[in-house]
């Protein structure tokens, strides 16, 4: 199989969706674990489930920033380009998403498009991939979407995420959303969840 | 022989649900606040649940079931317009049954069942922004949702009280979503506010002609403006519905002669015929098992 032009979803149109409704029920319920569609191949260099996402979420109307290592990647470049059309940018203040394929290669969250108090739609979505999404040092979530508090553990997080995702949801109506990814699965963390350190 | 065109699933092509699909999501990151969005010219006109419809495209797959309301009822013209709508353009399950539903898209009322945890209301809106009729001006009602200065809005009700004595909104009534943004529940009529505070459903509202996409995650707060010396309070009847003689639920009233006959029965036609087939009777009605 030719990765580049066969790979992607096997049903574009209904994989799209069932990866789009684990989205929207993952930032709709911060947290829990939603199950992605996969394609059938993408180039070893980024998570399937980045592609995932990114398939189901980009097109020419968004900037894509990816990390340092994605970005290297000429057959991921080129196979991104073929199936979204979506421009890449360098610049993680201009980015619609921005994909990571480790916290270690993630700038800062304040780095990336924190969206205006008028228009705080305009924010960065962060899709990151992670080791793991349950294994690591336990976090508690409170906030919309959460029915009282929730636990999560999920591993390969960013140096000082509390720290910085307690500055992101200062910012509240602005502010990033992140998406953490691994093992098939997705967990949303919208700029509007409170997260403090479990037990 | 005719070949019918095939329409993409669900009707709307795939950059159309991808650009829908992200309004929702940042809609639903930040409850209550309205994402602008490019609302397509649909197959009906506006004020027919455009942007509802559009909505409930860009979310609903293979497995969902769908129900659809139009002022509580599921027989009436733009509710089963639409769900024969879905039926054939996304070939998917549809129901009457709020419990059977994951999709419910719904104009002007929240079904008396409370809803569960994984379905999703869909609200069609007419005109989504909550000071609008305060400030016409897009411009400034976008700094007033900036700078959280809704004075404006307690003005208003104010007035009401100054004029009425009492707060006269019966619909359209605005809650504050999660202490922040100030919101249209869409012309529902206020009874149904409580339902929205820390429902177990996602609420998504689509406005098609105003461009406008704004969600309430569950379990989120939602909470009717009032004064404390002038609290919220919902309607009440002062007659049960008389077919099956439900009380504590949205009544519409039935002219029934030209004498000034009238009589009030659910608005919630599926809660009603649920309550009928268990075996309530309300003062007008007919036991089921006589009337078959």
């Amino acid at each position: 199989m030719d990765t580049l032009l066969d790979g992607g979803f096997a049903d574009p149109v209904l994989q799209s969706q069932t990866a789009f409704r684990a989205v929207l029920d993952a930032l709709a319920n911060p947290g829990t674990l939603q199950t992605l569609a996969m394609p059938q191949a993408a180039p070893s260099a980024m998570a399937a489930e980045l592609v995932s996402i990114l398939l189901t979420l980009c097109d020419h109307d968004t900037s894509l920033w990816l990390d340092h290592a994605l970005r290297v990647d000429g057959a991921l470049v080129e196979f991104l380009a073929f199936h979204t059309a979506a421009p890449l940018t360098s610049s993680a203040g201009d980015a619609t998403f921005a994909a990571a394929s480790a916290a270690a290669h993630l700038p800062s969250l304040d780095q990336f498009n924190l969206g205006t108090q008028e228009y705080p739609d305009r924010s960065t979505t962060i899709v990151l991939a992670v080791p793991a999404l349950s294994g690591g040092p336990v976090l508690r979530l409170r906030g919309p979407g959460i029915k009282d508090h929730i636990e999560i553990s999920p591993q390969g997080l960013p140096a000082d995420f509390l720290g910085q995702w307690a500055a992101n949801r200062e910012l509240f109506p602005r502010g990033i959303d992140l998406l953490l990814v691994a093992d098939g699965q997705v967990l949303g963390l919208p700029r509007s969840t409170r997260i403090a350190e479990g037990q | 022989m005719t070949t019918v065109a095939q329409y993409n699933f669900a009707y709307l092509d795939e950059q159309t649900k991808r650009m829908i699909r992200r309004a929702i999501l940042k809609a639903v990151a930040v409850p209550g606040y309205q994402v602008p969005f490019s609302s397509r010219e649909m197959p009906m006109p506006y004020g027919w649940g455009t942007g509802g419809v559009q909505v409930t495209a860009s979310i609903i797959g293979p497995s969902d079931v769908l129900k659809v309301i139009d002022q509580g009822a599921d027989d009436t013209t733009n509710a089963v317009s639409i769900r024969a709508f879905f039926a054939k353009v996304a070939q998917v399950e549809t129901t009457t049954r709020t419990a059977e539903a994951t999709i419910i898209q719904t104009r002007h009322r929240i079904p008396e069942k409370p809803l569960g945890k994984g379905q999703i209301l869909v609200y069609q809106v007419p005109i989504p922004e909550p000071l609008r009729y305060l400030e016409p001006r897009e411009t400034e009602t976008r700094k007033m949702h900036a700078l959280e200065e809704y004075g404006l809005m307690h003005v208003k009700l104010y007035e009401d009280i100054a004029r009425h004595g009492r707060i006269a909104t019966t619909f359209a009534y605005p809650v504050k979503v999660e202490g922040r943004y100030v919101m249209d529940p869409s012309p529902t009529p206020k009874f149904d506010n409580p339902k929205m505070h820390m429902s177990a459903a996602l609420q998504l509202f689509g406005a098609g002609r105003e461009h406008r996409i704004y969600a309430v995650p569950p379990h989120t707060e939602v909470v009717s403006l009032d004064f404390e010396d002038h609290p919220f309070t919902i309607q009440h009847f002062p007659e049960p519905c008389a077919l099956c003689g439900a009380r504590e639920v949205y009544l519409d009233e039935v002219i029934l002669d030209d004498h000034g006959g009238h009589m009030f029965v659910c608005s919630d036609t599926d809660h009603c015929e649920d309550r009928r087939a268990a075996g309530h009777v309300g003062p007008l009605g007919v036991a089921q098992k006589a009337a078959e």
